[in-house]
C-alpha cells in the first residue's frame, strides 16, 4: 500500500476525474477539484479559518418595501411606527401555566384592567407580547407564545375591545424576564406583556 | 442528569426489508441495523498528515465509522503527506481497491472531504463531507443572526447582519438560498435570501406570527406557521409568497412543519385537545393524521429523512432528547440529549443542538451507531441548524 506506486499525475484545469492514459502501471485517477467553494457563494477571495470568509450579507431592507413588493399583509398598523409605552400596563402582565395558553380566571382582573385602559384612551392601540419559559423547543415556543398572545386578545375582545386595535407578537423563549433555570423563573417567564401604543 | 437511553430500543423490521433491495455493500452496512445500537464500521488510517487525518476521521466518524489498527479494520485507508492529497481505500476482507486517487486544486481540507465522499460512495452510500449547514448564532440578549458553515464547522460565513432576532433558517434544496424568520421589521416575518447575490425579500409578513419556513423537495413551495387567522396554523405558499393556502384549522398552536421527500405530506408538531403529537397533512390540503410516536413525551421539531423512512424529532422529558420514529409511525428510538434535529442528505447523520456549559452548541449524530461529534470550530451560542440538501 505504498503510495510510491501511485502514477505521477499532471494537474489539469478541469473539475473532472481523469484516468491517466498511456501509463503502463495501473492508471491512477486524478481529481482536480474546483477552486474554493466560496467562489460558489459570491466570494472570490479565499476564506480563512473559522470564522472567515465573507458571504454576501443580506441587503438592507425596510418596512416600506413590504408594500412596494406587493407582499400580502393584513396589518393595519405597525407598532414600530408608534410610541411604545411599556410602563402603563406593566402591572397587568398575565401569567400562564406550563405548556398552556389558557387565560386563568385568577388573571382575569389584569385583562379587565387592560380593557379599561383601552376604553379610556380610544386613540391607543395595544401590542401583546407572548413569552414562554425555556422548557420547550424554540419553534414550539414561538407558536405557544403566539397562542398565548392571541388568547389574551380573545379575552380582551370578550371585554369589548375591537381586536383590530390589537397586534400580537411572540418571542418564544428569547426574552425571559428572569434568566434563571428554576420553577420560580419559569413561572415569571410564561407570560403575556401588554405594551400601550400611542400615535407619535 | 439521568441518561435517557435507559428506555428500551425496539427492533424495527421495516429497515431490514428495505435493506434487501440495496446494493451488496449497503446490505452489509445496514444488516441488523437499528437506530442507536449498530456497530460502527472499522477503518484504519495510515500515512496521512495529522491535519488530513483529523479531517478525515471527523468526516467518517459522523457517518458511522470508527478507527482501529490495520489488523482489525475492514477498510484500510492510506495516503501521502504531501501538499496535495493522495489516498487510497482498500477493502481488506474482499481484497479490493475501492478508491485510489490524487486530489488537487482546492486545499487540503476540501481534498480530504472529496476523498471521504469517494470512499463512502464506493460503499454504495451518499457522501456528506462537502455539504453545508445553516444555523442561528446568538449575538446578545434578544439578538441573533443567520450563519452558514461547512458541516464540520469550517468556512463560517454570516448571512444576516440585522441586529435583530432570527429563527429557523431553512435551505432551498439544491441551491445556495435560505428562508428564515427575522424580527428585522419588528414583527417576525419570513425572508428569502439568495446567498450568491445577497438579494432578499419578504415572503410572509402577515399580522402575528410568520415562522418556521420549510421548503418542499422540489423547491417550489414553502410550508410555514402563520397566525393571521387567529391561531398558529400550518400554511403553504409558492416560493415567492403567493398562492397562500391554509392547511390546518385549529384553535391550538401548531409548529415546525417539514416535508416528506415525495412532497406529498407536511409533517408538523401538532397539538390536539392540549396533547402534543406529530401530525401530517396532505400538502394539497386534506384531513390531518396523527403519526404515532409511542414512548415519546411531547414530540416537536420533526424532520423527515430524505430517503423517506424516518422522522427525527425532539421529545421532552426533563431534558430534550433526539428521537427517530419510522415515518409511518410506531415505536420511538430515543438517541441522545439534544433538540432540533435536521437530517443530512445521507439519511443517517443529524445535526442538532445540545447544551454545553449553559450554551447551545451544534453537534452531529450518526443515528445507526449513535456516534456524536460536537462542531467545536464554531464558537458561541448556536442553534436551530438546517442541513443543506
Amino acid at each position: 500500500m505504498k503510495l510510491t506506486k501511485f502514477a505521477k499525475v499532471t494537474v489539469l484545469g478541469s473539475a473532472l476525474t481523469i484516468a491517466v492514459a498511456g501509463c503502463h502501471r495501473r492508471p491512477t485517477p486524478l481529481t482536480v477539484l474546483p477552486q474554493e467553494r466560496g467562489a460558489l457563494i459570491g466570494d472570490q477571495a479565499a476564506s480563512g479559518p473559522s470564522p472567515g470568509g465573507t458571504l454576501n450579507q443580506g441587503q438592507p431592507i425596510n418596512s416600506e418595501q413590504i408594500g412596494k413588493e406587493g407582499i400580502p399583509t393584513s396589518n393595519n398598523f405597525n407598532p414600530a411606527d408608534m410610541n411604545q409605552d411599556r410602563a402603563t400596563l406593566a402591572a397587568d402582565t398575565v401569567h400562564f401555566d406550563f405548556d398552556s395558553s389558557v387565560v386563568k380566571s385568577s388573571e382575569q382582573s389584569n385583562v379587565d384592567s387592560v380593557a379599561a385602559a383601552l376604553k379610556a384612551n380610544t386613540d391607543a392601540k395595544l401590542l401583546i407580547e407572548g413569552n414562554c419559559d425555556e422548557r420547550g423547543t424554540e419553534q414550539y415556543n414561538l407558536a405557544l407564545g403566539e397562542r398565548r398572545a392571541l388568547a389574551l386578545r380573545e379575552a380582551l375582545a370578550l371585554d369589548g375591545i375591537d381586536p383590530l386595535r390589537i397586534r400580537t407578537i411572540s418571542y418564544g423563549k428569547d426574552k425571559p424576564v428572569d434568566p434563571g433555570h428554576n420553577p420560580s423563573a419559569w413561572a415569571k417567564n410564561r407570560r403575556g406583556d401588554f405594551v400601550l401604543l400611542t400615535p407619535k | 442528569m439521568k441518561p435517557i437511553n435507559r428506555l428500551k430500543f425496539m427492533p424495527v423490521t421495516a429497515i431490514l426489508a428495505g435493506a434487501a433491495t440495496l446494493a451488496s455493500a449497503q446490505i452489509n452496512l445496514y444488516r441488523q441495523t437499528t437506530p442507536g445500537n449498530t456497530p460502527p464500521i472499522l477503518v484504519s488510517v495510515t500515512g496521512l498528515s495529522a491535519q488530513a487525518r483529523r479531517i478525515l476521521e471527523f468526516d467518517l466518524y459522523v457517518q458511522g465509522f470508527a478507527f482501529t489498527n490495520e489488523g482489525a479494520a475492514q477498510y484500510l485507508i492510506s495516503g501521502g503527506s504531501g501538499a496535495n492529497l493522495q489516498a487510497r481505500a482498500i477493502d481488506r476482507i474482499n481484497r479490493r481497491t475501492l478508491v485510489a486517487k490524487a486530489y488537487s486544486g482546492a486545499g487540503l481540507p476540501r481534498e480530504v472531504h472529496a476523498f471521504a465522499d469517494d470512499f463512502v460512495e464506493a460503499l454504495g452510500r451518499k457522501g456528506i463531507a462537502q455539504t453545508k449547514i445553516a444555523f442561528r448564532h446568538d449575538t446578545g440578549p434578544g439578538a441573533s443572526e443567520v450563519y452558514v458553515a461547512d458541516f464540520d464547522g469550517y468556512e463560517v460565513q454570516g448571512v444576516t447582519r440585522d441586529h435583530a432576532l432570527v429563527d429557523g433558517p431553512a435551505w432551498v434544496p439544491g441551491r445556495l438560498a435560505l428562508y428564515y424568520t427575522s424580527y428585522r421589521l419588528f414583527n417576525p416575518d419570513i425572508f428569502y435570501q439568495d446567498l450568491v447575490t445577497g438579494q432578499r425579500r419578504v415572503v410572509a409578513a402577515y399580522s402575528g406570527l410568520n415562522a418556521s419556513p420549510a421548503v418542499s423537495p422540489d423547491g417550489r413551495r414553502v410550508a410555514m406557521i402563520l397566525s393571521k387567522a387567529g391561531n398558529p396554523d400550518v400554511y403553504v405558499c409558492d416560493r415567492d409568497g403567493s398562492g397562500l393556502k391554509q392547511l390546518t384549522f385549529t384553535h391550538q398552536d401548531q409548529s415546525s412543519p417539514c416535508w416528506s421527500p415525495d412532497g406529498k405530506w407536511i409533517c408538523f408538531a401538532g397539538k390536539v385537545r392540549g396533547r402534543r403529537m406529530l401530525c401530517k397533512v396532505p400538502a394539497s390540503g386534506g384531513p390531518v393524521r396523527r403519526i404515532v410516536t409511542a414512548g415519546a413525551s411531547s414530540p416537536s421539531e420533526p424532520d423527515w429523512s430524505p430517503d423517506g423512512k424516518w422522522i427525527a424529532f425532539t421529545a421532552q422529558w426533563r431534558d430534550f432528547a433526539i428521537c427517530v420514529v419510522p415515518a409511518t409511525g410506531g415505536e420511538v428510538f430515543v438517541l441522545v440529549n439534544g433538540e432540533d434535529p435536521s437530517w443530512a442528505p445521507n439519511s443517517r447523520t443529524l445535526v442538532f443542538t445540545r447544551r454545553r456549559g449553559g450554551r447551545p452548541i451544534l453537534s452531529l449524530l450518526d443515528v445507526p451507531t449513535k456516534q456524536v461529534k460536537d462542531v467545536t470550530l464554531i464558537s458561541g451560542s448556536n442553534s436551530q441548524p438546517s442541513w443543506a440538501k
